[in-house]
Order: C-alpha cells, then sequence, then structure tokens
C-alpha cells in the first residue's frame, strides 16, 4: 500500500519536472529561452543610463521602480554585434543567484515571442560543437514545432561573478590609458 | 510581557551597564576622590546583581554580590582605591561580562568561568579583611554590616529574625514576575527559616483565573541585611503587592498592627505567625488580649506603623529620588530599533526622489503656483531628510572610550607605559559606520603600540619620555570625516619595508616609489616588518584586512611618518551612507553627480586653457597649478564637444583636481542607489542614483579620480612651461 502511495507520488513529480514553461524570444535570426521561474517581468526598452569604461555587454543601468538595475546586451555578450534598438525591443528582467542574495539584471532581446511547455523528452543536451555561442551558455536545444530553441542557463550567461570581474578589467583598462 | 523580552532587555542592560562601570572605572584612576564615579560603579553592579536574581541567574547574583560588597567598602571610604583594586575590579567586571553573555546564551557558566569566579571572589574578599573567614563558613556569601536596631521599648517578640508578609496583587503573574523567584531572590542574603503560604484568597475553582495570582507568603528570615536590601528586593512588585517587613525584636503591638491590617482573619493569621515561629503562642495570646483591651482608633494605627528606622526612611527617600531622576534622564531618549530607523531613512530618500519630479514636472507645467507648492515642498523634504539622518548620528567619543581598556590591557601586555589621549570624542558620524569601524581601529591601536611606540630604554635612549603617547582624534573635514590614530614612536622604517616588499614580491627591485606609497605597501596582503613575531601583530594578516574594511565603508586610509618623531594613521570615511548633497553636472547627455562637500568651486574653461590643454594637463588657478581630467574623455562619452565647458574644482585629503564638464546643474538631494556586484570594482564611479526625470545618474567616485589625475600628473611629470 506505502510503495502504492509512493509511487503515485513518484510519478506527479516527474510530470511536474517533465514539462517546464520557458520563455522564448527573438535575437538576431534566432529563437533563444529561458525557463520562465527566472524571469521577474518584461518591460519597454527606454530610459537607459550608460555606465562609461564598461565592456561592450554591458548597456547601463535603467530605474526599475526605485532600484538601479543593470542591463547586459546579450547579443554583445554572445560575442556578436550590439543590439539595436527597434520598437519592439523589450528588456526581460531576469532574476540571477549571487552568492546569498537575488541580482536583478535585465537582457535586451529583440522580441519577446511566447511561453511555451517543453517536455523534458524534447530537450536535447547542448552539441559539443558547432554553435556560435559558448557552449556552457547553452542549458539545452529544445525541439519546438521541428526547429531548435536553444535553451540559455541563466546562471552562466548572467554569472554576476564573471561580469564583475571583466567590468572590473574594462574599467581599469580604461582609466589606466 | 513575554519573560523572554525581558531576560533580552536585560542582557541588554547589562551590557550598557557593564561599559558605564568600565568606564567608570578607568576614569577613577585619575579621579580618586570623586564620590560620583564611585557611586555609579556601586549602582551598576548593585542594578545587574538585582536584576539577576529576578531572573532567577544565581550565578550572577553570588558573583556580583561580592564585588558590589567591595564597592560598597569603596564607597564609604573604608577602602581606598588604587591601581591594583581598580585592576581587580576591572576583572570582575569582565568576568560579570562573561557571566551575562553566559545568561544571553541561556547556558550555565562553564568549569573554566566558574574557576575565574571563584579566584576573583578569592581576590575580592582579601578586600574584605575579616571578613573574609566568615565568608567561607556562609558558603561564599559574605555579610554586611550588622544592623543597628534601635530598640523602642514596649513588649517585643523573642525571636531574632526578620518577618516578612507578602501578600502578591492579581497581576504580578500577567505582568511578568514570578512569585517565586523574589522568595529565592532572599535566599541569596540570608536564610529563610520559615515560610507559610497563604491560600486564604485563592477563589473556589470554578471562579479560578489561571492568570490572577492569589498567593502570599508569610516569611521568617535570618539575615544580617538591614531593611533597606530586604526591601530592594521587592521592588519590583512593591506597587501592587502588600508587602510588610518587620525588623528582628519587633514590638508586639506592631504584629498585632500586622494582622489587623491584613485581609486575612486575624485568628488564622496569628496562627500563622506562631507557625512561622516569628511570635511564641503566649505572645499571640498577650497581643490579643491587648487588642481588646485598647480598642485604639486605626488612625494611630497607621501612624504607628510607620515609625521605622530613620536610615531606612533616608534610604527610601535617597531611592525615590535616584528613581525620579532616572526618570527624567529616561524620558529624554527612546530605545528605537535600528531596523525601524532604516526603513524610515528609506522612505525619506524615495520621498527626496518623488519631490524631486514634483519639481520637475511643476516647472514644465509653467503655473508659478504649483512652483512655488512645490519648491516650498522640497524645503521641507530637505530638512525632513536632514533631522532623519542626524538620528543615525552617533558620536565617536563611544567607540574611542573604549580603546582606553585596549591601551591599558595591552601595554601591560607589552611591558610599556602607554597613555592615551583621545581628542574630538564629540565628533558625529552614522551609527552603521561606528560599528564597522571599531575592529579596524582596534587593529591600528594595537599595531602602533606594539610596532610604533619603541620599549622605554630605547625612547630614553633617543631624548623621548619613557611613556609613550598614542593620540586617538577625529574630525569633519570637507564631507567626510578623518579618525586619526597617531604615535610618537619610531615611524616607518622606508627602508626595511621596501628590503621587505622586494623580497616577498610585492614590487619590483627596480621600482621608483613615492614615499605614501612605500608606506602604502603595509596594506598588502601577506606583509609585516616586525623582526619579531608577538602575539598581538606581526604576523601579516591584518593590515590588508584593515584596508578592506575601510574601502567597503567608502573610505580611504593613508600614513603620514617621520622617523623619530612617529607615524599617523589617517582615516577617512564618508559622513553618512544613505542620502547626500550632490551637485549635478551633464558631459554630453549623460549627468554625473558630484558629491557637494568635495566641490570647492566651478570655473568656466578658458579658450586659452582649451588650446592649452593639447600639451599640457593642468591649468593656472589664480596662479596656482591645477591638474585636471575631462570627463568627456576620460568617460568616453560620444556626441559633440560643446562650446563652453566648465571646471568643477573637487578636494580630497589634500589633494585638489579640475574635473572639466559641459554644464553645471546645481545642487541635487542624491538618495545613493547600490549598484550592485556587478559595478562593485568600477573606477570613478562610486554610485548611482535617481533624478526627478526618473533617469539614473551616477555618483562620481572624486576621491579616486583625484588620485587618478594624480598619477596622471606623477607619471608624466607637470610641464611647468
Amino acid at each position: 500500500m506505502g510503495a502504492l502511495v509512493k509511487t503515485e507520488t513518484q510519478v506527479a513529480l516527474t510530470q511536474a519536472a517533465e514539462i517546464q514553461q520557458y520563455l522564448t524570444f527573438a535575437l538576431g535570426s534566432e529563437m533563444f529561452a529561458v525557463g520562465t521561474l527566472s524571469v521577474k517581468e518584461i518591460i519597454e526598452y527606454g530610459q537607459l543610463t550608460e555606465v562609461p569604461m564598461m565592456p561592450d555587454f554591458i548597456r547601463g543601468v535603467i530605474n526599475l521602480r526605485g532600484a538601479v538595475v543593470p542591463v547586459i546586451d546579450l547579443s554583445a555578450r554572445f560575442g556578436r554585434r550590439a543590439t539595436e534598438i527597434t520598437r519592439r525591443t523589450c528588456i526581460v528582467i531576469i532574476e540571477v543567484p549571487s552568492g546569498d542574495e537575488q541580482q536583478d539584471i535585465g537582457v535586451v532581446v529583440d522580441a519577446v515571442s511566447e511561453v511555451l511547455e517543453i517536455p523534458a523528452g524534447e530537450i536535447e543536451p547542448p552539441p559539443a560543437f558547432g554553435a556560435k555561442i559558448r557552449t556552457d551558455f547553452i542549458h539545452g536545444m529544445g525541439k519546438v514545432d521541428g526547429k531548435f530553441v536553444i535553451l540559455l542557463d541563466v546562471g552562466k550567461v548572467l554569472s554576476v561573478e564573471e561580469i564583475s570581474t571583466l567590468a572590473s578589467v574594462a574599467s581599469q583598462g580604461a582609466a589606466g590609458q | 510581557m513575554d519573560l523572554d523580552d525581558a531576560l533580552k532587555t536585560y542582557i541588554i542592560e547589562s551590557r550598557e551597564l557593564l561599559e558605564q562601570m568600565e568606564d567608570a572605572l578607568l576614569r577613577i584612576e585619575q579621579a580618586q576622590d570623586d564620590p560620583e564615579i564611585i557611586n555609579a560603579i556601586f549602582r551598576a553592579a548593585h542594578t545587574i546583581k538585582g536584576s539577576a536574581g529576578l531572573f532567577g541567574l544565581e550565578y550572577i547574583v553570588a558573583f556580583t554580590h561580592v564585588a558590589e560588597s567591595v564597592l560598597d567598602k569603596v564607597r564609604s571610604n573604608e577602602l581606598n582605591i588604587d591601581p591594583e583594586l581598580v585592576a581587580l575590579l576591572l576583572e570582575s567586571r569582565d568576568h560579570i561580562g562573561t557571566l551575562v553573555e553566559h545568561a544571553a546564551q541561556g547556558d550555565e557558566p562553564d568549569a573554566d568561568s566558574e574557576q575565574q569566579g571563584a579566584e576573583l571572589i578569592g581576590k575580592l574578599n582579601t578586600y574584605l579583611g575579616h571578613k573574609a573567614e566568615q565568608t567561607a563558613a556562609k558558603g561564599g556569601m559574605p555579610v554586611e554590616h550588622a544592623p543597628q536596631i534601635e530598640r523602642e521599648g514596649g513588649h517585643t517578640v523573642a525571636t531574632d529574625n526578620w518577618h516578612i508578609s507578602l501578600r502578591f496583587g492579581k497581576d504580578v503573574l500577567r505582568n511578568g514576575m514570578d512569585p517565586l523567584s523574589f522568595v529565592r531572590y532572599l535566599g541569596t542574603f540570608g536564610q529563610i527559616i520559615q515560610i507559610v503560604t497563604v491560600v486564604e484568597s485563592v477563589p473556589p475553582l470554578s471562579q479560578l483565573d489561571a492568570e490572577s495570582c492569589h498567593l502570599g507568603f508569610e516569611i521568617s528570615f535570618q539575615s544580617e541585611a538591614d531593611k533597606a536590601t530586604i526591601e530592594g528586593a521587592f521592588e519590583f512588585v512593591r506597587d501592587d503587592c502588600v508587602i510588610h517587613i518587620m525588623p528582628p525584636h519587633s514590638k508586639v503591638a506592631e504584629y498585632l498592627d500586622l494582622i489587623r491590617d491584613l485581609p486575612e482573619q486575624e485568628m488564622r493569621l496569628g496562627e500563622m505567625l506562631v507557625k512561622c515561629g516569628t511570635l511564641t503562642q503566649d505572645e499571640l495570646e498577650k497581643a490579643l488580649q491587648k487588642q481588646v483591651d485598647e480598642q485604639r482608633p486605626i488612625g494611630e494605627v497607621l501612624l504607628e506603623e510607620k515609625v521605622v528606622r530613620p536610615e531606612v526612611v533616608a534610604a527610601a527617600l535617597d531611592k525615590q529620588k535616584q528613581v525620579k531622576e532616572s526618570k527624567s534622564a529616561e524620558s529624554t531618549l527612546i530605545r528605537v530599533d535600528a531596523e525601524k530607523l532604516d526603513q524610515l531613512i528609506n522612505l525619506i530618500g524615495e520621498l527626496t526622489i518623488a519631490s524631486a519630479g514634483t519639481a520637475l514636472v511643476a516647472q514644465r507645467a509653467g503655473i508659478s503656483e504649483l512652483q512655488e507648492a512645490a519648491s516650498t515642498l522640497s524645503r521641507l523634504v530637505e530638512e525632513v531628510r536632514d533631522s532623519a539622518l542626524t538620528l543615525r548620528m552617533v558620536q565617536i567619543g563611544g567607540t574611542f572610550n573604549r580603546f582606553q581598556r585596549v591601551v591599558r590591557d595591552v601595554s601591560k601586555e607589552l611591558g610599556k607605559d602607554i597613555e592615551l589621549l583621545i581628542s574630538g570624542a564629540e565628533t558625529e558620524l552614522d551609527k552603521t559606520v561606528v560599528e564597522k569601524i571599531g575592529d579596524p581601529l582596534t587593529h591600528l591601536v594595537r599595531n602602533s603600540m606594539d610596532h610604533g611606540i619603541e620599549p622605554a630604554e630605547v625612547r630614553l635612549a633617543n631624548g623621548k619620555p619613557a611613556k609613550g603617547t598614542l593620540r586617538l582624534n577625529a574630525y569633519h573635514d570637507s564631507g567626510s570625516i578623518v579618525i586619526e590614530v597617531g604615535d610618537d614612536g619610531g615611524g616607518l622604517k622606508k627602508e626595511k619595508i621596501l628590503q621587505k616588499a622586494i623580497e616577498k614580491g610585492l614590487v619590483a627591485a627596480d621600482a621608483n616609489l613615492t614615499d605614501k606609497e612605500i608606506f602604502n605597501l603595509i596594506f598588502e596582503a601577506g606583509f609585516s616588518t616586525a623582526d619579531t613575531v608577538s602575539n598581538l601583530s606581526g604576523r601579516g594578516v591584518g593590515m590588508d584586512v584593515v584596508r578592506r574594511n575601510i574601502n567597503a565603508l567608502r573610505g580611504t586610509i593613508d600614513i603620514e611618518s617621520e622617523p623619530g618623531v612617529g607615524t599617523t594613521m589617517r582615516i577617512r570615511l564618508p559622513l553618512t551612507l544613505a542620502i547626500i548633497d550632490g551637485f549635478l553636472v551633464s558631459v554630453g547627455s549623460s549627468s554625473f553627480v558630484i558629491p557637494l562637500d568635495l566641490v570647492v568651486e566651478c570655473i568656466e574653461l578658458s579658450e586659452e586653457d582649451k588650446h592649452a590643454a593639447e600639451e599640457r594637463n593642468y591649468l593656472s588657478l589664480r596662479g596656482q597649478v591645477l591638474p585636471y581630467m575631462r570627463l568627456r574623455e576620460l568617460f568616453d562619452v560620444k556626441g559633440e564637444q560643446v562650446r563652453r565647458e566648465n571646471v568643477v574644482v573637487v578636494q580630497y585629503g589634500g589633494a585638489r583636481a579640475g574635473l572639466v564638464v559641459d554644464t553645471l546643474q546645481g545642487e541635487f538631494q542624491t538618495v545613493i542607489k547600490p549598484m550592485g556586484r556587478i559595478f562593485s570594482h568600477v573606477n570613478g564611479i562610486g554610485g548611482s542614483t535617481i533624478l526627478g526625470s526618473g533617469e539614473v545618474a551616477l555618483i562620481l567616485d572624486v576621491p579616486r579620480l583625484v588620485q587618478l589625475v594624480s598619477t596622471q600628473v606623477e607619471k608624466n611629470g607637470l610641464e611647468l612651461a
């Protein structure tokens, strides 16, 4: 009897884990996605303050209802051209764990498309090579309607440690000129 | 009232009292004859003991009592204060502190502290003189003076015990008091011979309210303590309880009054007294007989009840006065949770931003009444902000005074004679800063005593007084607070530091360093110049931690040292961490805030200087050389250069620099917003703030910029044409 109950809960748990919701967005011609659990909100692009002496992918900071939030250009972070600002450009506010705290980081994307449920069975491991971005940024490749969506590993792409180090190096370089 | 809460309050209060006690003990060495200081020490010990008894913290009561007895003798001039006694009392104070911390953690003292306590009690007892042996006989409990009780004539009862009649008020339990703890406390200075519980007023079970107290006690008590002491035991319940304390050998008539005064039936109570051993059966009968005979009016009875020993009255009056004094002092101070203050300051920060927004909208709308209203609002907000910020300001004196003790202990440990001079104790700074500056300061003080001040022989040989001097000083200087730790020691040895740094690979062997740069090497991780490693410092951990801690507070530290004369470490900290007065400037489309306190003046960049800027990096300010930097170039701001540029002259720690900007926007109340870890190492940017328009503006890190400008000057040299 006990075993029966246990199996039932296990089934429920795996089902929950299997289907996760992802927010998909466009960046250039590719589709990317992040787990909805880490997405806090999506806002229109605007009123951004540039921070001098920063690497290209750090766009600046915005005022999010009284809190100052850094904004990252994902495209530049992947080593591509900086995102061009259009009418559909959005900032996705993502919660990133940093030490014991949560740090909110804004991400500039070309356009937000939709929230998708992608079952675990439809997610392939990241390709060993061939992807044009760092493989450790990729959590997996989701198959949606026969097309691939790149599921990002938020902790890696927006690693506070790494960004902070890059920012520090860039700033020291600029000041030392 | 929850007892846990009460205990917490007790712990906090005890810590404060212990601090006061330490302070007073250190002062008494200088001013021996000041009775106020001795009284202060005594009061502190007494209050700690009294309240500890309330919570049943026997170990605190037992130890503190001994210390208190010694203090009492000092107070009555039976003992003279000498450095040895002060040292012992300081140790005792520390031990009480340890015990209080045990109480805070809710455990009993461990074997170590118990042994230490026993040792200290032994030493304290020698000061109690001949009473020491008695004390031993009574189990570590020295006795007070034998009370002198005046016989008033009339029939007195035979027993030589005190009689205490207690009737607790109904609300005693609700007020968080445990009736038993009072009885227990009595046991700390005497012996309870007999106790009878009075249960007469307990109502029938159906009407019983479990939260009400219906208890009473008749206690026969043997003690050498005086009446004030016994009364003191019930200080916390005196208001709502009926307490009668009868000295030994009281008159039968007084017992009679007692019997009459209490609510219980006369016969029943009489029996209790007999049972207590206070009255014999014979005495009781006589007394009751007498009552029938006399039929005295009640007023007279009450009057007679007031016949107490004059010293008791005096003590009571004295007590009353003290209570009144402490009450009037209390009414001017309110204890507030620091969190609530932080919340208030945060809200005021938001209010400041909102008010700036309103002013901006009003200006755009062009309605003069609205603009007027908005400006009144901003003025008020500014005032509110200022007074809210002063709430967090505390004097640094409290922190400085702690070092009296540190210096005293450390100089003993090192065998050096060192005096601490404190100045600028009334300088105020933010409480959060004060809390965090203690550790780095301790390290600097210890370091100066250990490495800075030479041993007495060396000092004498160099023609200096044998007694070393350590100075702690604080003052305000252009928006920051400066804390100096100075010594009159041998000064830093440049060659030695440099050699060591090269040895450790911190600098290149052929490096060309300025004095300041060499001195700053001691803040590098893993650096120590002392030849021998002592207990206190010299393990190379610490100085780098000191600098890191100070940097975390947005402060800086630098060193000034002259061989043979001494070293001064100068810590510079921002006054507040929350809201500052800023000066808004813009470069291209970006706005920047410069802390207003650091701005000296603003001048226009002349055409001549603009042309000269191609070749040189300084300009002439009324004949003086002013190195400057273009923010547009440094920050790589895009956009057209404006025709008229301005120079903001800033000053930090004695150095001046000019910052070239496009336009000056004027004063701006700046709420400092954290930028998060990503920007924690960014050069030249100290933080961010939100403008009235909702835009984020960056706050310039002026100290860093001034440093950048001056290193630039050092590198390129000033080509004075």
